[in-house]
């Protein structure tokens, strides 16, 4: 069963007497354990297709199922709670929360949002601190750590709840090229070793060189991209 | 919720001045306040205590009519006979009564022999007197305080013994006439000098009340009005409905009450002073709060602000509003607690520092009259209440708006 299924999805922003169309009546699904992104040039609604199926911008209409549940008309309060039960986000600025180690910042979701039982939860934080290399950093601040380190913890707040999708808008582009690379090796390890859904919204080549699939957003319609013989998509 | 207190202790770590100076301000409101309180409360006290243990006593008991006319000091409305057995069986029962004495007003001709004045006198039996009006001897600036008055001796207020040049040991002449019209007159020794107070009374001479009775001819038992001191000045509004309803019972042949009960706050004009004071304290608080309210909230309104891109971040990984509400509004309440706490105890300790270096000052003609502050738990738990409960409300705001910002727009904030 596809994680994510779009059928004729539309966005529309009303800004007076000005109607903005960002998203025109696309379609389309992501499979489990997928590496997919939406690349396009800015204002190409990226963005706006990522913050949908994050349940953080309701669609104008058409349907739109996550993890099998219509998400299309949740009230604000059941958005969050879908969001902390199977949705990850990895952020171009890590937004890891600054007054928290990164223990803590990985515990935060299992803590504040899910209330794991103490014991499940550490066990939970460090293997998931393991898992991205970060468990000699664990006790320091985000503000003691690289860019690339800290959206290691990213990617690890993102997957700790067992999240079956992460959706991550422009994960790299904060980080240096060796970096990125790094970034997208372990993003790429996750999913193997969790079989989470990744979702990018990108510019960086890097990225699209690595996903299976793309789908190209141009003004607000979606091409999806045929991966060559190469490894390019065309 | 302990992971909420965490989060919001830590936050306000993060602005460790923003946060010192605030809870500082706060601190400065809670110590103004108590302090206030404290030292209000001990002038209030003071004066109170100059009040009623000099002359007025905390209850009087008159028979019905007597305040009325009380400027003529009418002899016609004393309290006789069973009357006064009811009052002495009432106040005999009642706990709560320290001491009472039993007074006989009357009004009289002073005259040293070559000049002649009105006096108004208060007749007492002595040892009843002292009891009642512990601080009455400390108004003696002249003669001696023991046992206060013998019969044939009188206690003359300082005007009279100014105006008519007398002294201590002199002989002089009281004239008074009794309820029927007729008159009579007494010789007496000047015992001592009775220094002049404000209010009611403040100004009498005073006899022995057995040279009353003979100078009024009065036979039986008579009193004008029954002084009563209590036990603990704070149970005055208890004891004052008890006493109404004990000696209510006791009607005349109109069917209406004999006795009428009146506290100190009724009879004297200084309870206005009294009840300005309470205002003041009242106008004190409602400035605390307001500074309270004003800091917590620009704080908490700042914090909201510089954390916008945060607070979209906690709510796209699943934060519900609530959560982020309580965040924010235990923010508040932390800083709350924070500042009242270093006020309460800065308070306390500069009271006890304020009664270990025994400040004095003078009221009126009082000289040396030693300050000693106190608060009591229930205005510290009040004070703390209020600040604590106003820090909380001042944050709803904020904590309320971060609760329902949109995370898309929150997190675009740069």
């Amino acid at each position: 069963m596809s994680v994510v299924v779009a059928e004729q999805l539309v966005k529309t922003y009303v800004a007076g007497d000005i109607k903005v169309e960002a998203i025109r009546a696309v379609d389309f699904s992501i499979e489990p354990a997928s590496f997919v992104s939406f690349i396009g040039p800015s204002g190409s609604g990226k963005t706006t297709l990522l913050n949908m199926i994050g349940c953080l911008d309701p669609p104008t209409a058409g349907s739109l199922q996550v993890a099998g549940q219509d998400i299309t008309s949740l009230s604000r309060q059941d958005a969050a709670r879908f969001r902390g039960e199977h949705i990850g986000f990895v952020f171009q600025d890590f937004n890891l929360i600054p007054v928290l180690t990164v223990f803590e910042n990985v515990e935060y979701p299992l803590q504040m949002v899910q209330s794991w039982p103490t014991e499940t939860r550490k066990k939970r934080v460090m293997e998931m601190l393991d898992a991205v290399g970060m468990t000699d950093q664990a006790y320091k601040y985000p503000s003691q750590i690289s860019g690339g380190q800290k959206q290691r913890v990213a990617v690890a707040r993102a997957l700790v709840t067992n999240a079956k999708l992460v959706l991550a808008d422009e994960p790299t582009a904060n980080l240096d090229k060796e970096t990125a690379n790094r970034i997208i090796e372990l993003m790429k390890q996750m999913r193997d070793e969790f079989q989470t859904t990744f979702v990018f919204s990108t510019h960086d080549p890097r990225i699209v060189e690595n996903v299976e699939i793309t789908f190209a957003l141009d003004d607000g319609t979606l091409h999806k991209l045929e991966k060559s013989a190469g490894g390019d998509h065309a | 919720m302990r992971n909420i207190f965490k989060l919001a202790a830590r936050n306000l770590f993060r602005y460790k001045r923003r946060t010192f100076l605030t809870s500082m301000l706060i601190t400065l409101g809670v110590v103004s306040v108590l302090l206030f309180i404290s030292v209000s409360g001990s002038f209030k006290a003071l004066m109170v205590g100059q009040i009623t243990d000099s002359v007025l006593g905390h209850v009087q008991i008159h028979k019905k009519g007597y305040m009325a006319s009380v400027d003529s000091l009418p002899l016609n409305r004393n309290l006789t006979g069973k009357q006064i057995d009811k009052v002495i069986q009432v106040l005999s029962e009642d706990d709560a009564v320290e001491a009472y004495s039993m007074r006989i007003k009357l009004g009289a001709m002073f005259s040293n022999f070559t000049e002649t004045t009105n006096i108004r006198l208060n007749a007492v039996t002595p040892a009843d007197e002292i009891k009642t009006a512990p601080l009455l001897t400390e108004r003696l600036i002249e003669g001696k305080k023991e046992g206060l008055i013998t019969p044939g001796e009188v206690l003359i207020p300082e005007i009279i013994a100014k105006g008519l040049k007398v002294k201590v040991g002199d002989g002089i002449v009281l004239v008074a006439n009794n309820k029927d019209g007729s008159v009579n007159g007494q010789n007496f020794t000047v015992r001592g000098i009775l220094e002049g107070v404000s209010g009611p009374g403040g100004k009498d001479g005073m006899v022995h009340i057995d040279d009353a009775k003979t100078l009024l001819r009065i036979g039986a038992a008579e009193v004008s009005e029954v002084v009563i001191r209590l036990k603990d000045i704070d149970q005055l509004p208890v004891v004052f409905d008890r006493l109404q309803e004990n000696l209510g019972s006791m009607k005349n042949q109109q069917g209406q009450p004999v006795f009428e009960v009146h506290t100190w706050v009724q009879i004297s004009p200084f309870s206005n002073i009294i009840k300005m004071i309470d205002l003041m304290t009242l106008f004190i608080n409602i400035m605390l709060v307001a500074i309270v309210l004003v800091s917590i909230m620009n704080v908490m309104i700042m914090a909201v602000y510089e954390r916008i891109n945060e607070i979209g971040t906690i709510s796209a990984i699943g934060t519900l509003p609530n959560k982020i509400l309580s965040l924010f509004v235990v923010e508040g309440f932390l800083m709350g607690v924070l500042g009242t706490a270093i006020g309460t105890f800065i308070s306390l300790v500069s009271i006890a520092v304020m009664n270990a270096t025994q400040i004095s000052f003078d009221f009126g003609r009082q000289k040396g009259l030693l300050l000693s502050p106190t608060i009591g738990a229930k205005d510290v738990i009040l004070v703390v209440v209020i600040v604590v409960a106003i820090a909380v409300l001042a944050s709803l705001q904020p904590a309320w708006k971060a609760a329902k910002m949109d995370p898309i727009t929150a997190l675009k904030h740069v």
